[in-house]
Formats: structure tokens, C-alpha cells, sequence
């Protein structure tokens, strides 16, 4: 199978939704000639024009409130916010109103908008650029929270989540942007709500987000044989595949869950507290979560650095649950 | 304007106004959201606005309503019925009881919500014009909100945007001198909310909002600018909020001021045009107001016999 980047399949599923659909528009802060300073909407305003590709000022508040009432109004857009980080500027748009609409009106209306933000640590631009904000939609009824770690969920999912009719936060790791992976040529869709186990193995569940997941990975091969461990993506956070989680704990009866996120209240602490109520007796050992400080993002590469798990520290957890 | 016209101007004001003061009623007999607080927000002296707007308004044209929003729903056509069972909590209300006073909806006369956020919808009503225009339709988007919003971020972005891409919406700046209690002079830093157009190269203009007839041809001027292609306008009204902000909340107005305005009464003043034109008589306006009660009577046997939502379901679908 050939294999593309990650911003490439993000790429290939704009350019295929816009294709087959035509209420569905791009808006965003240059996203158009220039392509977003990490080129996701690549070749799509030479291919739509203006009226489908529009580049917006810097106004968040405003371009993605025009976002959501276009929504309500019947087309499809897809509003990208350029670092996640600078979506606390259009927080009530999201949360008060996206969030909200179809609810408030007894569904009448729906808001069919995804907000795609590019996300994460590990590009040494600090704190007001290298969040992981996911708890916060999560927390948000309304919202469905999307985040793929591999070229070809990444692709699925964001068909999936255009052609969905309730507002999508889609979150993709700006460290994943150019890591390559295999993606079909036929078009194909993921539906949301479905976890996939990226590694099959017997001796712990390790529940991974996002950028996590190749971290997993690889501590995986530093583990094996002598340790196996399976590895569990959720790929969407709402709704949650929460029974593929609990059918690995029937096996493993120990769980890890890795987020990238701060711990506190991040949203391995959601699945901790399902898993409890849900397979409490398919549990051996305490689950825990091993994720981001509760810090700001500090610049200092080698202080960035430690602020989030390493494939070092998963090992070293790793072999701490199960005592070898 | 026609004289039909005028009398059907008059009616719905009434509408409004009776509305209004019967919702009020029922407010303190604890029928509506019960004996603790719920939004009821008046729109007692500013009926010639709504009105005046949505004598352009054709069905499928765009409203983004505020939490004082029953007039405009009733201006573009909403159902009393439902608008009432609404405001009740009941399973019938026009959004299922899930939105009540401030977040009325009803998609069969695109009214777009009312919204308990101050300035949110303008963004909103910006992104349904921006449809109307993607789909080359002949559609209009209006945007009601107060002097109290006219300073959010959100007037800002979305003026600069509407007139950047020359979108068919009209921002209609209610401007009852207050918000809440903070008068307008405290909280805008020039004297009309209307001299903000400029700054965003759009035509602007600030009208006598308590005077149906310059309200109707602000709004006509600026309707078919919108639908003729032309972009947007800010169509300021000036006028004045009889009640307090809502059922709880307290009053610093001075009375002397309040009577002021309530001289200037737009429902007194369009009586008195179509008296002076002699359309018709005080018999008449009697004759329509019976006409009024009635309905808002029908209105409340609808609600008052209306279920309230289903509780269990409602848990079992939060469940899922």
C-alpha cells in the first residue's frame, strides 16, 4: 500500500469531501495561496476559488461564529484554527453556541461544523502554542472529539466527521504532521466512537492518544518479548469506544492510559473512571494515567521535553505496574 | 405605507405588547419556569422595532434574536402557542422546553435562536449570510442586539467580515439606553452606535426606534441593499426599555426618565398617525385588541394543557 503523510491524508479528505459535496467550504487564517503554515489545505483554493477557500483575518471569535451560524444555516464548513491554542479566543462560539444549538432547539437545528486545530508540544514555541486541549470538549456536552494518530485514521475520520451532523473538534499532532503511514487509494470512511488496537498483546492495556500511540509503540519493542503489551487507540474521545478498552482488561487486567495532556483532569482520568465502574473486576492492579505536568509549556528544549511521557518513561512505567 | 398595512403594524405591536404583559402575569403566579428566578426579559416599548424590520422579512429570511427576543418572535411570525408552552417548559413548547425564554427557535420561520450571550449571534447571522451568498440566494440575515453588545469582540469581527465580503446582513443595534443598569454614555465611547458603520465601511444609520414608520423605511433602505447584492448595514434604533432589564433584577432608572419615554409610547404613537391619516378609530383599536386577548388566551389553554418533557427519557438519551 502506498503511504502518505499525515498532512497529506488530512489534505486528500478536505480535497475529497469539498469534491463530492459542495456546501462544504474551508475558512481559516491563510488558508488559502499559502496553504496554512502547515500546508493542509495545500492546492485547494487553486482547485475551489475564494467562496469554498476563505482566507479570514485574525478574528477567531468571528470567522468561527460565522462558521457555526453558516452551519445552522445549512452548509457544511470547516473552520481551522491555526495553533489550538488560539481557540480560547473563540471559546463561546464553540462551547455557548456550536455546542449548544441543536440542543437548545429541540434539534431543530443543527450545527454541522468541524473545527480542525492543529495541536501539541514538542516545536519549542511555549505555552500559548503547544496545548492539548481535549478535556475541555471533551467535558463539553454537545461536541464529539476527534483525534487520529496514524495518515490513514486521520483520513477516515475527517471524511467522517465533515459528513457528521453535529459540531467536530478535530485534533491533529502537529509532531505527526510528516510522519508517513499507509493509506488506501479507494475511498474508504472510520466511524467515530470506534477504538483500534494498534498492537495485540496480553500483559497490560495501554490505552494511547494521539502522538502516545507511536511512543507506545516503541516502548512495545523495547518491552517485547518479555513484556507484551497490547495497545488500545480510542482515535475518538467522544463518544468513546469504551467496550474495546474494558474487553482488553478482561485479558490483561492491568491498565495504562497515556495522554500527552496535563494528568490532572486530562482525559485519561475519564477513562480511569469508567474503567472503574465498568471492569473494576477484571482489574488486578490500580490503573493509572501517566501524562503531561501541571505545568505551562516552558521553551527550554531540554525543560519541553520532560513535560510530556517519553518512550523511556512508558517503559520504566510499564515495568513498575507489572513489577518485572 | 398602505393602510392595511399600517393597521396589521398595529395589531402585531399589540401582540407584543399584550403578549408581553400577560407573560409577566403568569410570571409572578409562578406558571411559568416556577417559583424560582427563570429569564423573563421584556420587550415593553421597543415593539416599533421588530415590527418595523420584519414588515420586510419574508419566511425563509434569517432572524438572530437576543434574550429579550419574544417580540422579534412574534414579529416574524412565531407561533404564540408555542412560544408560550415554551416559556412553560412544556414537551410543546417550539423548542421542546429545552431552550425557554432566551433560546426560542423555530426553524419553519428561521428564527434562529435567541441567545442568552450577549453579542454571540452577530458572528452567527454573519455566517448565515455568508450561506446566502454561497448559494446565490436572494436571502437576508438580521442580527438583533443591544447597546450593551455593540462593545463585544464579537460586533467587531463580525462588522469587519460582513463588510469585507459584502454579506447580505443588517445589524440592528436595539439602543435602550441601558444595559441592564449601566446607561449606554458609560459603556460605548462614541454618542451613536451607528458612527461604528463607518469604521467598518458600511452604511450606518440611527433612527427614532419608538417610530414605527422611520423604523420601517431604515430597515427597507438597508433590506434591499442586502438583497440587491449591496452588503451589509448597521441600522442603529434608539429607544427605551419600559420594565426593568427582567423579573429580578433591580432598577436604578430614575422614574422621572422612564416617564419620559413612556409619553413617547410607539404603540400611543402609531395610534396617532392612523388616527391623523384617519385609517381608523379608537373603536377599532378596541376592536383589535379583543382580537389580541383572544389569541393570547387560546395561547395559554394550549400551554396550560400542555405535558411537561418526560423526565425518565430525557435521562436515558443523557445516558447514551
Amino acid at each position: 500500500m502506498r503511504e502518505i503523510k499525515y498532512v497529506e491524508a488530512i489534505n486528500e479528505a478536505l480535497m475529497e469531501e469539498m469534491e463530492k459535496d459542495p456546501q462544504v467550504f474551508i475558512i481559516g487564517e491563510e488558508v488559502s495561496c499559502a496553504g496554512g503554515p502547515f500546508r493542509a489545505t495545500k492546492g485547494l483554493f487553486e482547485k475551489f476559488g475564494p467562496d469554498r477557500v476563505r482566507d479570514a483575518p485574525i478574528s477567531e471569535s468571528g470567522f468561527t461564529g460565522l462558521a457555526v451560524g453558516a452551519a445552522m444555516a445549512g452548509l457544511r464548513p470547516v473552520a481551522e484554527i491555526m495553533y489550538l491554542d488560539f481557540i480560547t479566543t473563540a471559546m463561546d462560539q464553540v462551547i455557548n453556541q456550536a455546542a449548544k444549538v441543536s440542543f437548545m432547539s429541540g434539534k431543530q437545528i443543527k450545527a454541522p461544523v468541524v473545527i480542525r486545530a492543529p495541536y501539541g508540544i514538542g516545536t519549542r514555541e511555549a505555552a500559548q502554542h503547544s496545548q492539548s486541549l481535549e478535556a475541555w470538549f471533551a467535558h463539553t456536552p454537545g461536541l464529539k472529539v476527534v483525534m487520529p494518530s496514524t495518515p490513514c485514521d486521520a483520513k477516515g475520520l475527517l471524511k467522517t466527521s465533515i459528513r457528521d451532523d453535529d459540531p467536530v473538534i478535530f485534533l491533529e499532532n502537529r509532531l505527526l504532521y510528516f510522519k508517513k503511514g499507509p493509506v488506501p487509494r479507494e475511498e474508504y470512511l472510520i466511524p467515530l466512537g470506534q477504538a483500534d488496537i494498534k498492537r495485540k498483546g496480553k500483559d497490560i492495556t495501554v490505552a494511547a492518544i494521539s502522538n502516545t500511540v507511536p511512543k507506545a509503540l516503541e516502548a512495545a519493542g523495547m518491552l517485547s518479548p518479555e513484556i507484551d503489551i497490547e495497545i488500545i487507540d480510542p482515535r475518538t474521545l467522544v463518544p468513546l469506544d469504551i467496550e474495546k478498552i474494558v474487553s482488553s482488561l478482561e485479558k490483561t487486567g492491568r491498565l495504562l492510559v497515556l495522554h500527552e495532556a496535563p494528568e490532572r483532569c486530562g482525559f485519561g482520568a475519564e477513562i480511569i473512571r469508567q474503567v472503574t465502574e465498568k471492569a473494576f473486576d477484571y482489574l488486578d492492579v490500580p490503573p493509572r494515567v501517566l501524562g503531561g505536568l501541571n505545568v505551562p509549556i516552558p521553551f527550554s528544549p531540554v525543560l519541553e521535553d520532560i513535560c510530556v511521557p517519553s518512550v523511556e518513561d512508558i517503559v520504566k512505567e510499564i515495568r513498575d505496574i507489572l513489577q518485572r | 405605507m398602505k393602510k392595511e398595512m399600517m393597521l396589521k403594524a398595529l395589531r402585531t405591536m399589540y401582540l407584543i405588547r399584550m403578549f408581553e404583559e400577560h407573560a409577566k402575569k403568569m410570571y409572578k403566579e409562578n406558571l411559568l419556569a416556577g417559583s424560582f428566578m427563570g429569564a423573563l426579559h421584556t420587550y415593553i416599548g421597543e415593539e416599533a422595532i421588530a415590527v418595523g424590520v420584519s414588515m420586510w422579512l419574508k419566511r425563509d429570511d434569517y432572524v438572530f434574536s437576543t434574550h429579550r427576543g419574544h417580540g422579534h418572535f412574534i414579529a416574524k411570525g412565531g407561533s404564540l402557542k408555542k412560544m408560550l408552552a415554551e416559556l412553560m417548559g412544556k414537551e410543546t413548547g417550539c423548542s421542546s422546553g429545552k431552550g425557554g425564554s432566551m433560546h426560542l427557535f423555530d426553524t419553519e420561520i428561521n428564527f434562529m435562536g435567541g441567545n442568552g450571550i450577549v453579542g454571540a449571534g452577530m458572528p452567527l447571522a454573519t455566517g448565515a449570510a455568508y450561506r446566502a451568498r454561497y448559494l446565490k440566494t436572494t436571502q437576508v440575515s438580521i442580527c438583533y442586539f443591544g447597546d450593551g453588545a455593540a462593545s463585544q469582540g464579537t460586533f467587531h469581527e463580525s462588522l469587519n467580515l460582513a463588510s469585507l465580503w459584502k454579506l447580505p446582513v443588517i445589524f440592528v443595534c436595539e439602543n435602550n439606553c441601558y444595559a441592564v443598569n449601566t446607561p449606554v454614555s458609560e459603556t460605548v465611547c462614541v454618542k451613536d452606535v451607528a458612527q461604528r458603520a463607518s469604521g467598518y465601511g458600511m452604511p450606518g444609520e440611527s433612527v427614532d426606534g419608538n417610530r414605527l414608520l422611520d423604523v420601517y423605511a431604515a430597515a427597507g433602505r438597508a433590506v434591499e441593499r442586502a438583497r440587491s447584492g449591496g452588503g451589509p448595514t448597521l441600522l442603529e434604533c434608539k429607544t427605551y426599555r419600559i420594565d426593568p432589564h427582567c423579573m429580578v433584577a433591580g432598577d436604578t432608572r430614575k422614574k422621572e426618565e422612564i416617564d419620559k419615554w413612556k409619553k413617547r409610547d410607539p404603540i400611543q404613537l402609531m395610534e396617532k398617525e392612523i388616527l391623523e391619516e384617519n385609517i381608523a378609530g379608537a373603536a377599532d383599536f378596541e376592536k383589535i385588541k379583543k382580537g389580541v386577548a383572544e389569541d393570547i388566551k387560546k395561547a395559554e389553554q394550549f400551554a396550560l394543557s400542555s405535558p411537561l418533557p418526560d423526565r425518565e427519557k430525557f435521562k436515558e438519551a443523557a445516558r447514551r
